[in-house]
């Protein structure tokens, strides 16, 4: 039983960690162009930067 | 004077001030420009035509080119560009004329104040939901662990261990995500009423009360998972709910911004353009021929006719000089003008329209959701069940503490999540099918009311007709010639040549086109010389048909214009022309059981033969603001409920008087701000469809209420015998939410042959 003492914070950490991740990235504005982002990997601007 | 219209000089504004090469003429955009990080300046942009993801490279890539710009970003879902640039180095004309370069017209565009707003509630509400997803899911994981374990070997420390961490994980979270509901419970309670958010709160509450209460107390059964299973779903239905809203919004924005409200300024000798909000009482404007006259004023100089139908609905035009008064949403059609910005002295028919809305207003407010009305009878019940339960069990004696937890499980298990769904569910997946079928839509409960009407009423001019004049006999017109008159029209500002525009890819304005008020424009192309106009200008006198009334849309009243190309001409009569599916959409709407009517502000001997073609019986002409209103109180009386279908400014009081209302996108923004939904494109057919969409949604939320209520009538007697454990109500709770949201949406399938046509168009409209 002592096992679960740190292997349930330990998985509420995890948790937590990605929850953090979603929020940072939610204020980075990741969620306003939903759409854009799916075709943007497309797109050869690595080529323009030339 | 001839005005000659330089490429690109300040595109975007070309339809508005054409005659932009004039050394006198600037753009004045620096009401759009906001200060941006590090000293750069800031604007935002809403852009025409994106149709793909091609489009993304392009704008980007064309604007990295431009001197000065620091970053261009286009988003996809909104149709909005980013740009910043480094000041001194750029002016903002710049940019728009290089978009103009590569094919795309844009608008300068600034965020209401309601979409910020709206843009920051939906981020704590993403938040919020983040927050209540994880915790439920948490929660949820050590709950099964309890609920095996308590029918296995737990040892009552490991399951005390567990409802701490349970605690621990829920009070904050619930504390945090359970916000948006504890606010608006809070709100209803301080004005004496009881909404679907009051239950809501109580219930998590008292979970999460009675949990802590019996976790102190070692007990077997905590109903922490419920508490932000509950928060987690609900919050689930209101963002999806208020994602819908926001892109509905982001379009309504985009077409506010392309409609451009400009005008130009006279300041000494010089024109600047400036956004219409920038005008101030006393400025002097310069209204061109064909320009819409963008506020109230007085006419300086000049003489000219002016088109009032989108304020009265009358289409014959009314001659004005120095001295007359001008209404804002006036088109004028011949000369330019010179008018003094007056402001609104109470006496203008803007303000008596507005009187009429703020009365017709008042009464809709009446009119009570479906939901609220479920709430107000159910909340009651449900805490008086709760009460009576406590009581039955202590006069039964079982001792205060066992009574409490039963009565507390009882409002658990009460608590309306699938009540509270199962209107929302079905309003969103109903606005998003509408949306796909171009139409926006303006207010949630606009459904449920769209549902119970039995009678349309149409306005005449730009509701029932095409806003823009047509062409009535491209067919006899030579098939290189009308597309020459199509692209020439690009260029003019003449009302007539509105209806011609050409649209989609081959709209591309011929370069050096020079326009001559009164006669036409014209361009020397590949040598040869091409013209639109006035019969005269074309050298046309000879072709000018015989008016004929054979045709059916043979109206003697048809202007006509010329196009000429090298040495051939051929002349196009315009004419105001029914939208193509009018009578099409008026079968279907008797079909499903609705008496039609027209009421018009324009004279009776023009509505006449409208309503003849279309087998409308009772229609109404010559009708004032207040008489059309009159009408629809009429139409109350006699126990009918009226949608109202109507753009222009004298259509908004019997808009808002109406039991619902409907606008095409070219109506005036009074109008649209009246009405319930806004519909795009050049058909009449979203009327019906919208009607039938608001029908079966009100059909599904009455199923899914039945249903919620249905699954509560089951579960309250388990609850009041003591028998509800956390797992019955965590699988009730979930089970039902889910039923719920499934059967809102069958709505977004489509149904067999409904709206196949219509919607392609509609998406396009859309996207543009």
């Amino acid at each position: 039983m002592n096992v679960l003492v740190f292997l349930v914070p330990l998985a509420l950490g995890l948790g937590l960690a990605g929850l953090a991740a979603f929020v940072w990235s939610l204020r980075g504005g990741q969620y306003d162009d939903m759409e854009g982002a799916a075709v943007r990997m497309l797109s050869d601007d690595d080529l323009r930067a030339r | 004077m001839t005005i000659a219209v330089a490429p690109g000089v300040v595109a975007g504004m070309m339809r508005a001030d054409p005659g932009a090469d004039a050394p006198t003429h600037s753009t004045d955009l620096s009401s759009f420009v906001a200060e941006g990080p590090g000293g750069t300046r800031h604007m935002d942009l809403a852009v025409e035509n994106i149709t793909c993801a091609a489009c993304i490279d392009d704008i980007e890539g064309g604007l990295a080119d431009l001197d000065g710009i620091v970053g261009a970003r286009l988003n996809l879902t909104t149709h909005r560009l980013a740009v910043e640039w480094q000041p001194g180095r750029l002016d903002p004309a710049d940019i728009l004329a290089r978009l103009q370069r590569i094919g795309y017209r844009a608008h300068p565009f600034e965020a209401g104040r309601a979409e910020v707003e709206e843009a920051r509630q939906s981020r704590t509400l993403l938040t919020a939901l983040a927050v209540a997803g994880f915790a439920a899911m948490n929660v949820m994981l050590l709950s099964v662990s309890v609920w095996s374990g308590n029918a296995t070997d737990i040892t009552p420390e490991t399951r005390d261990f567990f409802h701490w961490i349970s605690a621990l994980i829920a009070l904050p979270a619930a504390a945090f995500a359970g916000q948006p509901f504890f606010r608006s419970a809070l709100a209803a309670i301080r004005r004496g009423r009881l909404n679907m958010d009051v239950p809501i709160s109580l219930g998590v509450l008292l979970a999460l009360g009675l949990s802590v209460v019996e976790t102190i107390n070692h007990a077997e059964h905590a109903y922490f998972d419920s508490a932000v299973m509950l928060l987690f779903f609900l919050l689930l239905g209101r963002t999806m709910e208020h994602a819908m809203r926001r892109r509905t919004r982001a379009v309504a924005g985009n077409l506010a911004a392309l409609r451009a409200p400009t005008a130009q300024r006279l300041d000494g000798g010089s024109v600047t353009v400036v956004p219409t909000r920038a005008l101030v009482t006393g400025d002097r404007i310069l209204v061109g021929a064909g320009d819409r006259i963008a506020v109230d004023g007085l006419i300086e100089d000049g003489r000219s006719e002016i088109d009032e139908s989108l304020i009265t609905g009358e289409t014959d035009r009314r001659s004005v000089g120095p001295g007359d008064r001008v209404h804002a949403g006036c088109l004028n059609h011949m000369g330019s003008l010179t008018v003094r910005v007056t402001a609104a002295d109470g006496a203008t028919l803007l303000d008596e329209i507005e009187r009429l809305l703020e009365r017709a207003g008042a009464v809709r407010a009446g009119y009570v959701r479906l939901a609220d009305r479920v709430a107000r009878a159910y909340a009651p019940v449900v805490h008086l069940t709760a009460l009576a339960t406590l009581a039955g069990w202590l006069l039964a004696g079982i001792g205060l503490h066992d009574a409490v937890v039963i009565a507390i499980t009882v409002l658990i298990i009460t608590c309306p999540c699938a009540l509270a769904l199962a209107v929302p569910a079905v309003q969103v997946a109903a606005a998003g099918r509408l949306f796909r079928a171009g139409v926006l839509l303006n207010a949630g409960d606009a459904l449920e009311r769209l549902a119970t009407v039995d009678t349309v009423v149409f306005d005449k001019t730009g509701t029932l007709t095409l806003p823009d004049p047509q062409p009535v006999n491209s067919h006899e017109v030579p098939a290189d010639l009308l597309a020459v008159a199509r692209r020439l029209a690009l260029s003019s500002r003449h009302p007539l040549a509105r209806g011609l525009q050409a649209i989609g890819p081959e709209a591309i304005p011929y370069e050096g086109v020079a326009e001559q008020p009164g006669a036409g424009v014209s361009a020397l192309v590949d040598g040869e010389m091409l013209r639109l106009g006035s019969l005269a200008f074309c050298g046309a006198e000879a072709l000018a048909p015989a008016p004929r009334a054979s045709d059916g849309q043979g109206d003697p009243t048809a202007s006509l214009i010329a196009v000429q190309k090298g040495e051939r001409r051929a002349v196009l009569r315009i004419h105001q022309m029914l939208r193509p599916d009018a009578e099409e959409t008026v079968t279907r709407l008797r079909r499903m059981g609705l008496s039609v009517q027209i009421l018009s502000g324009d004279r009776s001997s023009a509505v006449a033969p409208i309503a003849r073609r279309l087998g409308v019986e009772a229609w109404r002409g010559d009708l004032t603001p207040a008489g059309k209103i009159a009408a629809i109180e009429g139409l109350k009386r006699e126990g009918r409920s009226v949608v109202m279908v109507g753009d222009g400014l004298n259509d908004a009081p019997a808009l808002a008087a109406a039991a619902a209302s409907l606008s095409p996108v070219t109506a005036v923004d009074l109008a649209q701000a009246a009405a319930d939904a806004v519909f795009l494109g050049d058909r009449l057919g979203p009327v019906a469809e919208t009607i039938a969409v608001g029908r079966r949604a009100r059909r599904l939320m009455r199923e899914n209420l039945g249903f919620a209520l249905a699954y509560n009538l089951v579960a309250v007697p388990v609850a009041i015998a003591g028998h509800a454990t956390p797992l019955v109500a965590a699988l009730a709770m979930s089970g039902s939410s889910l039923v719920v949201t499934l059967n809102a949406l069958r709505l977004s399938r489509r149904p067999a042959a409904a709206a196949a046509s219509s919607a392609p168009r509609a998406a396009a409209e859309i996207r543009s």
